[in-house]
């Protein structure tokens, strides 16, 4: 029981983390049809942000909130301006390719421009333990749990409760509709890209220490994202929240009771069956399309 | 970072593919190295062991009058790139080659260099690489036979252990350790209660330690690539693993913990090669390392500085630029410091192409690895 409870709350540390990567991954595709394969590379490269922050000699927290600031010019503003805007009118697929391309430059510059090697990442809270019940749970798993639902409850309430998130979802559900009632439409998409590189910039300050900074981090975490998008329903922010929880702590019971050395299949073994048994995934809504 | 002497070494690669009259005056050394992927740290700190070597014999002369001309190929870390890489230097007829590291590439690339009849000055720690009869294959470090039993000893006389867990990375590299380590704890009557594999690159190891956890062996025995060790070892601190970490080079490799911090505090292990060896020319060497690339080297910066001093003092013996001669003059042959400074430690190569030397115990003590013990050369 004490084994089950460390790697639950274990599970769901990480899982956080995902829903996060794959909250951004839905909130994109619902306002702009932006598949963007190069999320994982969007949480890789805050931490570079941050560990330059820190290399010039501004403190961790003053780093991490000059890491976001930067995710938000360059992985909200420019994403959308540069790459997005120019792209999006050729359809969903030279998009997909430009930002596969993107994943490609932005892996390379940096490890160019940091290193090829690891680097540590500082911590949110020291390492200490809390023992629940008989089970040792790390603070570090736990502040990683608190953050993570801290910023998804922040972001349901922008979303449910206030004009500007209703705004953005009638932006998202018919912008056609959305335009005659007065929405500005472009600012609404631009505003969900804002959103989705904070998610990326809160990701990577989390998963960071975990993974290390490195600039092939984003390989595991973009696919870990997109499987727990597809699972949770790409259409629904809940979804990606229900599929990255889901997709960590399946990732560490199934290491641990089933085998260690298959812990990579797993997942896509529930992804394959939600596909098939589900394919609009576990909370997403069916869309129809007339060709 | 910018690295003058790379520079320097791929100015002098691409004039020398270009130019057949400078060519003549270099000899064709290349080097195909994890540059990128999860084997970066060891590929690069072999790179600029070797990059070290290069400048201070060029500046000396060169080997027999030629200047070494060192191109620099990547391997990302894969075993098939690493092939595609040695298919192309072979056409350029090299003399030797140095690198790989990962042993998963070095098992594949070495029957093509075996075809070719072209020594290759490996990295890899894999076991199998010289039991496979090929006289073209030598390594500067301890391959898995001859440092696990030293390990085993410590796991049975130091450490005590009547039983172990194991933790390994699933590739040649770790497959080998493992069977090797396990082998030798069969011997000892020491149980292992506990055999987990993890992936390379693998980033979460928190179910892997609460396994471990689960498993209440007498000690543990971690054998990962180095950035996986300091992830772990992160993770063990995290939750609390509290049973002594024994390793091998690769768990306590001062880039280990660099990336590990005050979670390597008090990992034990066995370090076939480390700067920090009580040996003056070892430190002399791991000074101007760090003067030079501004990072402290590990065990694979010294496998590729050796490595380019064995090159030079063999060539030496045999008086020319002869690969297959250089093959059979390397088996057997002991250098000592006396004769090639640049060897650091006396080292002994048998006709496997295995290195014999001396090695140490080591303990990673307030983030530094202190050297506890000195062991001796296996033949002596």
């Amino acid at each position: 029981m004490a084994s089950f409870i460390q790697l639950l709350v274990s599970g769901l540390a990480t899982g956080a983390i995902y829903a996060l990567i794959a909250v951004g991954f839905t909130l994109l595709w619902q306002t702009s049809q932006t598949i963007n394969f190069a999320q994982g590379e969007f949480v890789m490269l805050p931490a570079f942000f941050i560990l330059a922050a820190m290399n010039a000699g501004a403190p961790f927290w003053l780093a991490c909130l000059i890491g976001i600031a930067l995710s938000i010019v360059i992985l909200g503003i420019l994403f959308k301006v540069i790459i997005v805007d120019p792209m999006l009118k050729y359809g969903v697929l030279p998009l997909v390719i430009s930002t596969i391309a993107l994943s490609l430059f932005l892996k390379e510059s940096a490890k160019d421009f940091y290193s090829s090697q690891a680097q540590p990442f500082p911590t949110l809270v020291p390492a200490t333990d809390i023992h629940i019940f008989d089970a040792v749970v790390s603070t570090q798993s736990l502040a990683v749990l608190a953050v993570a639902i801290l910023t998804v409850t922040a972001l349901n309430i922008l979303l449910n409760k206030t004009r500007l998130g209703r705004q953005m979802q009638a932006t998202a559900q018919n912008p056609t509709l959305a335009r005659i009632l007065g929405i500005p439409v472009q600012r609404m998409v631009l505003y969900t890209f804002l959103l989705n590189a904070v998610l990326v910039a809160i990701a990577s300050i989390l998963v960071s220490p975990i993974y290390l900074a490195k600039f092939t981090n984003g390989e595991t975490l973009g696919m870990a994202a997109f499987i727990a998008a597809i699972i949770g329903g790409f259409n629904q922010v809940r979804g990606a929240i229900l599929g990255g929880v889901i997709l960590g702590v399946l990732d560490n019971l199934s290491a641990a009771y089933i085998s260690s050395q298959y812990r990579g299949a797993f997942p896509l073994i529930v992804l394959i069956a939600v596909i098939l048994l589900r394919p609009q995934g576990l909370l997403g809504r069916i869309e129809e399309r007339t060709v | 970072m910018f690295r003058s002497g790379l520079f320097a070494s791929l100015i002098v690669a691409g004039v020398g593919m270009t130019n057949p009259s400078f060519a003549q005056s270099t000899v064709y050394i290349p080097a195909i190295l994890e540059l990128s992927g999860a084997g970066a740290v060891s590929g690069t700190n072999f790179r600029d062991g070797m990059l070290l070597a290069i400048d201070e014999i060029n500046a000396k002369g060169g080997i027999l009058g030629r200047k070494i001309e060192t191109p620099l190929l990547d391997t990302q870390s894969d075993a098939g790139i690493s092939r595609a890489q040695v298919q192309k230097v072979l056409d350029n007829k090299p003399f030797v080659i140095l690198g790989p590291v990962f042993s998963g590439s070095v098992l594949v690339d070495m029957l093509l260099t075996q075809q070719a009849e072209i020594p290759e000055i490996v990295g890899g720690e894999a076991a199998a690489i010289t039991q496979k009869g090929n006289p073209y294959v030598f390594r500067t470090s301890f391959g898995q036979q001859f440092s696990m039993p030293k390990i085993a000893n410590y796991m049975r006389d130091g450490v005590k252990a009547k039983s172990v867990g194991v933790l390994w990375v699933n590739n040649d590299f770790g497959k080998g350790g493992r069977d090797t380590f396990i082998k030798e704890m069969n011997a000892r009557d020491i149980k292992v209660v506990a055999d987990i594999s993890t992936e390379s690159g693998q980033a979460d190891f928190s179910a892997d330690v609460v396994k471990l956890k689960g498993a209440n062996a007498d000690a543990i025995f971690v054998y990962l690539n180095e950035e996986e060790s300091a992830r772990f070892l992160r993770e063990a601190k995290k939750q609390g693993l509290n049973k002594p970490l024994i390793g091998e080079t690769t768990l306590l490799g001062q880039k280990v913990i660099d990336l590990a911090g005050e979670a390597a505090n008090g990992v034990r292990g066995h370090v076939g090669l480390t700067v920090d060896a009580p040996i003056p020319a070892v430190q002399e060497f791991a000074a101007n390392f760090k003067k030079r690339f501004n990072y402290a080297c590990d065990h694979n910066g010294i496998k590729g500085y050796t490595a380019v001093y064995f090159i030079k003092h063999v060539t030496e013996k045999i008086g020319k630029f002869d690969s297959k001669a250089f093959a059979q003059a390397a088996h057997g042959i002991t250098i000592s410091p006396k004769d090639e400074p640049g060897i650091l430690m006396e080292a002994t190569w048998d006709n496997n192409g295995d290195i014999d030397r001396i090695s140490f115990l080591g303990e990673v003590v307030n983030g530094k690895q202190k050297v506890v013990e000195t062991l001796p050369k296996l033949g002596k």
